[in-house]
């Protein structure tokens, strides 16, 4: 009953997003504007279906409806209800009829945010938006099908994969990383739209950008999600092993970084405009190659769920995507003007230019190394990887890089410099990447790239700092501080914005270099009420026990942690065993404190509990990855919040008014 | 165009062509450098030399009778097979709890010049079809490469 529901309305859904997206076309190449009308009113009819489909679905699985094939493939009555509602993203086939809905939102939300805006690009931002529904609405009908339904239901499912129903991070990350990836839909089919119609009004820049940072910071709090899950439940005391669904969501989102600094750039200077539709387009793609790999089943891991059809679909949806986007380029490139060009080197924009050409190259260095296994397996059979520190090596000069640009970019001018003003502007901030460096020396760094970083790092923090400050000082100084505060949070929202989320990367790529050159670890059997050390720490094994849950079995130790004598913390890393697997999954143990981890990992019981081994480490600073990604957030949040006017006034498109909307970065310049 | 806006356009075009090949290089380079090899106790011995040094996954069953672990130093010496070759491997950690005789494994290492493999993550493999071979049958390596993931190893 419940599945019929659900695959009619799957249906309904494919069926609005196509006929809204002919329309869309048709309205686009005829300009006609009712035939538009009624394909927006499709868009929603195509979310209103997506929405009705997941609702379904989630009321198959808390009514335990085995007769649903998803819901006999991931449902149980033992797990808890949290776990049964998160079931609907456990799986490969629940999960893309998640994105479904993901996707249903972000249309509704584009067609919506269109609606009085850029008339000269809407039927094809709509046309290219419904065709991604068509192919999300085709894929659940057809290659995913969760709702099929099951002959002979069970009286039980398995229950979700263990490892995912393990920690509470698992959900958050899923949800996040999609509303990262499905929505960087939108900006790619606004830049359709741009190359389409051949202009990239300030207006359609606006709506560009604002459609990139949202998804953007979804992806960004994905990733890292991912990364804090990964180091709270896999156990080996990282975040990151640049295993290939990591690399997967980083690859767009190093492109959608870059090409939200390039839009700067071409709101400034009104060039490179083409390289920043490039960047968009590229987005969309990685996103959805990204999608394909960890989804298929190409790379065997806890992501890769199954081998399917699917693959094959995103594969061929992946080839209509790039070839699209080709031809939109090559046809659409040549009609968008530059409006000048890069004077000098030591500008501002020049240093946006270097950044660009640093996130590509990270991007095309992860995107070989995590294609370059699949390619030899293709071609010759055989199966390899390639190791950590090949990423390693080539990410962590160019990170440095980023890193110190953060700093140069933003002391230098728009436009000209003279080399005495550019010095005046570079040379201060040398003191801060001193101060970083003899600070890190004194707490131990000696590693000679932790050393650069925590340069870069340092010069970078006192420009933003001096940035983020100079509108409030400018102000202070005339002696009304209190509307400098107001002008960082209302005109110069967006710039200061901006530099709260350089500042939250400079936390994070320092906490990043430290945590991994600092890091100390131990392999140790204890028996119990033996010690062992770790740095400072002293760490007893105090005893065992059982946790019994209807989904699990728990053995869990007691580790007393005591530092210099006062015992700090009591931690319980655990082993669980899940009915549907043959090992146990564990559950490391953390203490986090501002300086460092206390990070353990339970590996095995023996003798009945009397004796344990277990593997502890010592990260620094790991507590200021979670910490420094946050500010990011805050600060696109910061960029994002709607202002008062843009909500009330909606104005026509042909008019221009972006710098008097958003004045803060126009007017508040250092010498720009 | 000036003359000065051409030189720079050719100095720009030149500069960019040096940057993207040097960042070839060095991005094919260290590809090469750090692959990974997926291999059997067969496959491992064919190599020979070419073993040493080399980043290995080494895929076998866990011998009847070889585990040696020490407790206070946390020394572990063990071999796997595949039905045909056996090497000894020795590491230094904490076996996982379902480390035991028979069991498919996954060890990361090298071969060494003395003749064993040094393992600096173990790990062990779960598929859930998996079942000890029979005597002289072939272990399938890849399969069991597939199936390996731990607590060692990311996502």
């Amino acid at each position: 009953m419940i599945g019929f529901l659900g695959r009619s309305l799957v249906l309904l859904s494919l069926l609005a997003a196509s006929a809204g997206m002919v329309l869309a076309l048709a309205s686009g190449l005829r300009r006609n504007a009712a035939a538009l009308a009624w394909a927006r009113r499709l868009t929603y009819v195509f979310a209103l279906g997506m929405l009705g489909a997941n609702l379904a679905m989630e009321v198959a699985l808390l009514t335990h409806d085995f007769s649903v094939q998803y819901v006999a493939q991931v449902g149980s009555r033992s797990t808890p209800t949290w776990v049964t509602i998160v079931s609907l993203w456990s799986a490969l086939e629940g999960s893309i009829l998640f994105w479904g809905l993901v996707l249903g939102g972000y249309v509704a939300w584009a067609t919506w945010w269109t609606k009085d805006r850029h008339p000269e690009a809407a039927p094809w931002i709509t046309a290219v938006l419904l065709a991604c529904g068509v192919f999300f609405a085709f894929l659940i009908a057809g290659p995913a099908h969760p709702f099929a339904t099951v002959p002979n239901p069970p009286m039980d499912g398995p229950g979700p994969n263990a490892l995912l129903q393990n920690h509470i991070l698992m959900v958050l990350h899923p949800p996040m990383l999609y509303l990262g990836y499905v929505g960087m839909a939108v900006p790619f089919a606004i830049a359709c739209g741009a190359l389409i119609a051949g202009r990239l009004g300030p207006d359609l820049l606006r709506s560009l950008r604002i459609s990139l940072l949202f998804p953007w910071s979804f992806l960004t709090m994905g990733i890292v999600l991912g990364g804090w899950w990964a180091y709270e439940v896999l156990g080996w005391g990282g975040y990151w092993a640049w295993d290939p669904v990591e690399n997967a969501s980083l690859l767009p989102w190093l492109t959608a970084t870059a090409a939200l600094h390039s839009i700067l750039v071409v709101e400034r200077k009104g060039i490179l405009k083409g390289w920043t539709l490039t960047l968009v387009l590229s987005t969309f793609l990685l996103t959805i190659l990204g999608t394909f790999m960890t989804r298929s089943g190409v790379f065997n891991s806890v992501h890769s769920f199954t081998q399917s059809d699917i693959g094959p679909t995103f594969l061929v949806f992946l080839g209509m995507g790039l070839v699209a986007s080709l031809v939109l380029l090559s046809t659409g490139i040549g009609k968008l003007e530059p409006e000048g060009r890069i004077r000098d080197p030591k500008s501002r924009e020049a240093a946006f230019l270097v950044n660009n050409l640093i996130f590509v190259m990270l991007t095309l260095t992860v995107l070989l190394g995590t294609v370059f296994p699949l390619i030899v397996e293709a071609v010759q059979g055989r199966q390899i990887s390639v190791g950590e520190p090949y990423f390693n090596q080539m990410s962590v000069p160019l990170g440095v890089a980023l890193l110190f640009l953060m700093g140069i970019g933003p002391a230098l001018p728009w436009g000209r410099a003279t080399g005495k003003k550019a010095l005046e502007s570079l040379l201060p901030p040398l003191s801060g990447g001193v101060l970083l460096v003899v600070l890190g020396f004194v707490f131990g760094a000696r590693s000679p790239w932790l050393l650069l970083t925590l340069f870069a790092g340092g010069y970078a923090l006192y420009v933003t700092f001096a940035e983020m400050l100079l509108p409030l000082w400018k102000k202070a100084r005339a002696g009304e501080g209190g509307q400098g505060v107001r002008l960082l949070f209302g005109k110069g929202r967006r710039r200061f914005g901006s530099y709260v989320a350089h500042l939250g990367v400079v936390l994070v790529l320092v906490a990043v270099g430290v945590s991994t050159t600092g890091r100390q670890t131990i392999d140790v059997t204890l028996a119990k009420g033996e010690s062992t050390r770790l740095g400072p720490y002293t760490l007893t094994y105090v005893g065992s026990h059982l946790e019994r849950e209807p989904h699990r079995i728990s053995t869990v130790a007691r580790v007393q942690v005591e530092r210099e004598g006062r015992s700090i913390a009591v931690l319980e890393p655990r082993l669980n065993q899940y009915p549907s697997m043959r090992e146990a999954v564990g559950t490391p143990a953390v203490h986090s404190t501002p300086r460092e981890d206390v990070y353990l990992s339970l590996m095995s019981l023996s003798d009945g509990g009397e004796r344990m081994g277990m593997r502890a480490f010592r990260n620094p600073m790991v507590i200021w990855i979670w910490l420094g990604s946050g500010v990011i957030v805050l600060g696109a949040g910061l960029v994002l919040w709607p202002s008062r006017r843009s909500a009330t006034a909606k104005v026509p498109s042909s008019l221009p008014r972006r710098r008097e909307e958003e004045g803060g970065e126009g007017q508040l310049e250092v010498g720009g | 165009m000036s003359a000065a806006t051409k030189k720079t356009r050719i100095f720009a075009v030149v500069a960019l062509a040096i940057a993207a090949s040097a960042f070839a290089l060095i991005t094919v380079g260290g590809l090469g450098e750090n692959l990974v090899y997926y291999w059997g106790p067969t496959e491992l011995r064919q190599a020979g030399d070419k073993a040493i040094g080399a980043t290995i996954r080494l895929g076998g069953q866990v011998v009847e009778g070889s585990i040696q672990f020490d407790p206070k130093t946390t020394h572990l010496a063990f071999e796997v097979t595949d039905g045909r070759e056996r090497v000894p491997v020795r590491s230094v950690g904490v076996p996982p709890q379902m480390f035991r005789e028979g069991i498919g494994v996954i060890v990361e290492g090298t071969m060494t010049r003395e003749g064993h493999f040094t393992s600096e993550r173990l790990m062990v493999s779960h598929g859930n079809e998996y079942r000890a071979p029979t005597e002289g049958e072939h272990v399938d390596v890849e399969e069991l490469i597939r199936n390996a993931e731990a607590p060692a190893e990311g996502r």
